[in-house]
């Protein structure tokens, strides 16, 4: 058989009524897959703004205010790093790993597990924690999206910075949460932690 | 007639009344060494002075003097639930991190005893040590430290 008429043949059978009830199953399915997935990211990135995260008052009230204090918050430049900097991912699977983990802070929400001020500071270190072994654990990805490396210029630094940075994080010994804790909200009871 | 009498007299009243309010107050406005400050406006607060960013220890001025700090401690919180000064200046890191050990008379409570770590009245650092900034004195000084002192 020759190409010619195979492609003819095929074309035949794209023609056919059948086959074109399939093309327009396909294109709904194609409209609705980009709008159910635009609506899908949309959402997300959403849940992924600063306002969304204090519209609780659980966060609004504890972290938030504490937050507003430091240099993530306001700077000389005000180039900001807002909650899901730090707090999610940038990475598309790592972010929607991370939110669902995330579910089980909804459910905190719903049963007032730190809904006032006692409740919060009880479960801080427990909080803490968790979020510094996510950033251990992940070599501090969130700090070094902004915080490369690679780029630092140690001329740029003080004398304390330079001979910890050029020793500990350089042989990648250390990562930066194990020395800048509670940068961004107050510390829990640091007993008993390293390096405090 | 009567009607002249009233209306002078209350003219003449509101022009005491009136003359009576412009006595001045006296708003204590005095000339210090911070500018001027009067009672009745808050005199707009000096900027801040920036503070030394890193520099090695700086040498006491006279025996027992709090060494002062030279460097920066913006954030840096000293409560019940942690001390970032400790963190260097601790015992247990000083080595590790190059920062001068905290002096063991921090370690002793008011009556004497020498406790396993820094004693509570000891523990808020800043209350002692304070951090510089490059200012002009607002009073001439010529205080000059003991000879002893003068390479820390």
């Amino acid at each position: 058989m020759s190409q010619q008429s195979k492609f003819k043949q095929i074309w035949q059978y794209l023609k056919s009524p059948s086959s074109a009830a399939l093309w327009v199953i396909l294109a709904l399915g194609f409209a609705g897959g980009v709008i159910f997935w635009g609506g899908f990211n949309t959402a997300l990135e959403i849940t992924n703004t600063e306002e969304f995260c204090i519209s609780c008052h659980e966060m609004e009230d504890n972290v938030y205010e504490e937050y507003k204090e430091t240099i993530h918050y306001a700077n000389r430049s005000g180039v900001r790093a807002t909650c899901p900097d730090c707090h999610v991912p940038k990475k598309w699977t790592h972010k929607i790993v991370r939110k669902i983990a995330a579910s089980k802070e909804v459910w905190g929400m719903l049963t007032g597990m730190i809904d006032t001020r006692e409740k919060f500071t009880e479960h801080r270190r427990a909080l803490a924690e968790r979020e510094w072994k996510r950033m251990k654990d992940n070599d501090s990805l969130e700090c070094r999206n902004c915080h490369n490396f690679e780029y630092m210029d140690f001329s740029e630094q003080g004398n304390r910075s330079v001979k910890m940075h050029s020793d500990a994080l350089a042989s990648g010994e250390k990562t930066c949460i194990d020395c800048h804790k509670g940068i961004a909200h107050q510390l829990p009871d640091m007993k008993g932690v390293e390096n405090w | 007639m009567k009607l002249l009498i009233i209306i002078v007299t209350i003219l003449g009243l509101s022009f005491a009344v009136l003359s009576q309010e412009k006595v001045t107050v006296n708003t204590g406005s005095l000339d210090t060494i911070r500018g001027a400050a009067s009672l009745d406006e808050t005199r707009k607060a000096d900027p801040f002075k920036r503070v030394i960013k890193d520099k090695n220890p700086i040498a006491r001025n006279y025996v027992h003097q709090p060494p002062v700090i030279p460097h920066q401690t913006r954030g840096y919180r000293i409560d019940l639930n942690s001390n970032k000064c400790l963190t260097c200046h601790g015992w247990k890191y000083a080595a590790e991190t190059g920062a001068t050990k905290v002096s063991l008379t921090h370690f002793e409570t008011r009556d004497g005893k020498v406790l396993s770590d820094v004693s509570p009245r000891r523990y808020f650092c800043s209350q002692c040590h304070v951090t510089q900034a490059d200012v002009r004195p607002l009073v001439e000084n010529t205080f000059k430290p003991v000879e002893s002192l003068t390479n820390n």
